[in-house]
C-alpha cells in the first residue's frame, strides 16, 4: 500500500542518463521546470514533452514506472484542473446551475495540467535515476558561493541526505507496524475521522520510538568513524564533469534556446 | 476433512509487480494445517517464510492461489477478515516494536477489544494471557517500555493469545534471544499446544528450534514448498538443506559421527534427550 509511492526514489540501472554527473541532473532538471513556467505557448509544451520523452527512453526507466509516481498526486491535478475549469472568466459556452465552463478556462486548465504533469514527472525522472547521496553532493557543490555568507551548506546537505536515506525505510518500518496492528484487530478504514485519526496511534507511536531509536544508532555510529562536521572533509568520489555532460549541457543549452525562441515567435 | 483447520492452495505472490524481473517472493505454495499441530516452518533469510505467514491471516492478498479457513475462502468478499486475525493469531517477527500502550494490561487488551470483547472480558483474557506466557502478574501495571527485551516479547505474543487464536503463528520468535531465553520461550510455545490444544506455526531458520517441537516440517526455499513431512523424513536430506544454506539438528551431524567412527547408533534421532539414551545404551 504505502511502498507504491515511487516520488523520490532511486530506480536501479545503468544507463547515460544515470551516470551523468548529478549537478548536471540538477541543473538540468530546474533549467527544464522554468522554462515550462516561463513560456506557456503549446507548441513550448509540445517540445517539452518531446524532450522528457526522448530522456525517459534514454533512461531505461519503465514508463509504467514513472506512471505510477504520477498517482499520489492525482488529486491535486484534477482538483487544479477543476477549479481552473471553474472559475477562469470568458467567453461561457457550458453553463449549469452556477457554474460556467468558459473557452478561456479550458484553455487554461489544460496548459496547467500539461504543466503539472510535465513538472512532475521531470523531476520524478531525476530522482530516479539519481542517488539521494549523489544528489545532495551535487545540491553542495553547487550552494558552495553560499558558504561565504556563512550557511552552514554541508550540514544542510548532510541533513538532507540522511532525511532522503531515511524515507524508504520508514515507509518500510509503517508498512511492518501496520500489518502488526492489524493482526492484532485494528482497523484503520471504518468509523469517523476522528475514530480514524485515534486508530493511528498504534501505529505512530512504535514508529516514532524506533525512528528515535535509529537516529540516535546513525548518530553514535557517526561519532564513533570520527565525524565532527564539513571542515576539511573530502569526498570519496568526488564529483567530476566528463565527456557526456558537456554534450547533455549542449544539448540543454538547444533545448532553452529553441523553447526561447518557440516561446517569443507566436 | 474434519480436521482441516486451514488450506493453502497454489499461492503465487510476487511483491515489485511493475518489475517483470523480479522473483516471485511465493511460487506455487500448497499445503494443510491441521488441528492441534504443531509445524515448524523452515527457510534461509528472504526463502519467502514471513510473506507466506502473512497470507494465513489475509495481512497480503495473493496474486493468485487461495486460502480456506475451516472451509470458507479467506479473500472472499463478505469473508470478515478481522474475525479471522483473531483466530489466526499472527505475531511478527520482533513483535516487540510495535508496542505502544502505557501499562502492559492495556497492550495486552488491545487485540481482544478490537475482536468486540467488552472491557471487562478483555482483561479477564489479559490476564490469562499474561500468565499463560510465563509474565510475573507484578508487570500488569507497568510500562511495557521498561521491560527487559525479552519480557516486551512476551507481552506482544499475550497481546495476540489474549485474542483465543485457534491457530497461533509465530515469526522467528527465537531471534535475537539469550539461550536461556530462547528454550523457555520455546518450551512455552510447546505447552500451548499440549495443554490447550493450540495448532502451532513456528518459523526459523534453525532446524535446533523445531527438531524437538514440530510434528512437521515445512521447508522453504526461494519462496517454494520442497519438503513437508515428519522431522526424521526431513533430516534425511542433509545434504540438500546444507546446499539451501540450512542444516540438520546438531544431534543428527553428533549420531551420524558416531556411527561413522563404529557406533551402531540410530541415525533418526534428533532430539537431546533420546540422542543421550542412545548413546548411554550403546556405551553400556
Ligand atoms: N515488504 C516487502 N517489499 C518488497 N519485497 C519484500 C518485502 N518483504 C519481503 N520481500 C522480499 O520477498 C522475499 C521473501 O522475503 P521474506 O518473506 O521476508 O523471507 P523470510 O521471512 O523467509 O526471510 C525476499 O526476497 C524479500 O526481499
Ligand atoms: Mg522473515
Amino acid at each position: 500500500m504505502i511502498r507504491d509511492i515511487t516520488l523520490g526514489q532511486y530506480y536501479q540501472k545503468d544507463s547515460l542518463i544515470h551516470r551523468l554527473d548529478p549537478r548536471t541532473k540538477l541543473v538540468g532538471t530546474l533549467a527544464y521546470l522554468v522554462s515550462l513556467f516561463i513560456f506557456t505557448r503549446p507548441l513550448v509544451f509540445a517540445l517539452a514533452a518531446v524532450f522528457l520523452i526522448l530522456v525517459l527512453i534514454l533512461s531505461r526507466v519503465p514508463f509504467s514506472y514513472m506512471l505510477k509516481g504520477l498517482k499520489p498526486i492525482l488529486f491535486i491535478l484534477i482538483f487544479t484542473l477543476i477549479i481552473n475549469m471553474l472559475f477562469t472568466r470568458g467567453t461561457v459556452i457550458f453553463s449549469w446551475w452556477k457554474l460556467n465552463i468558459t473557452i478561456e478556462g479550458l484553455k487554461q486548465a489544460g496548459s496547467m495540467g500539461i504543466r503539472l504533469v510535465l513538472l512532475i514527472l521531470g523531476s520524478n525522472l531525476m530522482t530516479l535515476t539519481t542517488t539521494p547521496t549523489r544528489l545532495t553532493n551535487a545540491m553542495e557543490h553547487l550552494m558552495r558561493p553560499l558558504k561565504l555568507l556563512r550557511v552552514p551548506v554541508h550540514e544542510i546537505a548532510m541533513m538532507m541526505s540522511i532525511a532522503l536515506r531515511f524515507i524508504p525505510i520508514l515507509l518500510e518500518e509503517t508498512d511492518r507496524i501496520m500489518k502488526a496492528q492489524l493482526a492484532r484487530g485494528a482497523d484503520f478504514e471504518s468509523g469517523n475521522a476522528i475514530k480514524k485519526a485515534k486508530s493511528f496511534v498504534p501505529v505512530l507511536v512504535p514508529l516514532f520510538i524506533s525512528a528515535f531509536r535509529r537516529a540516535n544508532d546513525l548518530a553514535m555510529a557517526m561519532e564513533a568513524r570520527c565525524y565532527h562536521g564539513g571542515k576539511g572533509r573530502t569526498q570519496y568520489k568526488p564529483l567530476k564533469y566528463k565527456g557526456r555532460d558537456f554534450a547533455a549541457y549542449t544539448v540543454l543549452i538547444l533545448y532553452i534556446a529553441a523553447v526561447v525562441v518557440l516561446g517569443k515567435l507566436c | 476433512m474434519e480436521d482441516m483447520k486451514l488450506i493453502a492452495d497454489h499461492l503465487v505472490f510476487q511483491y515489485d509487480k511493475s518489475r517483470s524481473d523480479a522473483r516471485r517472493a511465493l511460487d506455487d505454495v500448497s499445503f494443510v494445517l491441521h488441528k492441534g499441530e504443531f509445524v515448524g516452518l523452515i527457510g534461509h533469510t528472504g526463502s519467502g517464510k514471513s510473506t507466506l505467514v502473512q497470507h494465513l491471516n489475509a495481512l497480503i492478498r495473493p496474486d493468485s492461489g487461495s486460502i480456506y479457513y475451516e472451509g470458507a475462502d479467506i479473500y472472499e468478499k463478505d469473508y470478515d477478515r478481522k474475525a479471522l486475525r483473531g483466530k489466526v493469531g499472527l505475531v511478527f517477527q520482533y513483535p516487540e516494536y510495535q508496542l505502544f500502550e502505557e501499562t502492559v494490561l492495556s497492550e495486552v487488551i488491545y487485540g481482544p477489544v478490537n475482536m468486540g470483547m467488552d472491557k471487562k472480558d478483555a482483561e479477564l483474557a489479559a490476564y490469562d494471557a499474561i500468565r499463560r506466557v510465563g509474565l510475573e502478574e507484578e508487570c500488569i501495571d507497568q510500562s511495557p517500555f521498561d521491560l527487559s527485551g525479552g519480557q516486551k516479547r512476551r507481552v506482544a505474543i499475550a497481546s495476540v493469545l489474549a485474542m483465543d487464536p485457534e491457530i497461533l503463528v509465530l515469526d522467528e520468535p527465537t531471534a535475537g534471544l539469550d539461550p536461556a531465553g530462547r528454550s523457555e520461550l520455546l518450551e512455552m510455545i510447546k505447552e500451548l499446544k499440549e495443554k490447550e490444544g493450540i495448532t502451532i506455526v513456528l518459523v526459523s531458520h534453525s532446524m535446533d528450534d523445531v527438531a524437538e517441537a514440530a510434528d512437521r516440517i515445512i521447508v522453504m526455499d526461494k519462496g517454494r514448498i520442497i519438503y513437508d513431512d515428519v522431522p526424521v523424513r526431513v533430516f534425511e536430506h542433509i545434504n540438500e538443506l546444507e546446499e539451501m544454506g540450512l542444516a540438520a539438528p546438531q544431534m543428527s551431524y553428533l549420531l551420524r559421527d558416531l556411527k561413522k567412527a563404529g557406533f551402531p547408533v540410530n541415525t533418526d534421532i534428533i532430539t537431546l534427550k533420546d540422542a543421550r539414551e542412545e548413546i548411554l545404551k550403546v556405551l553400556s
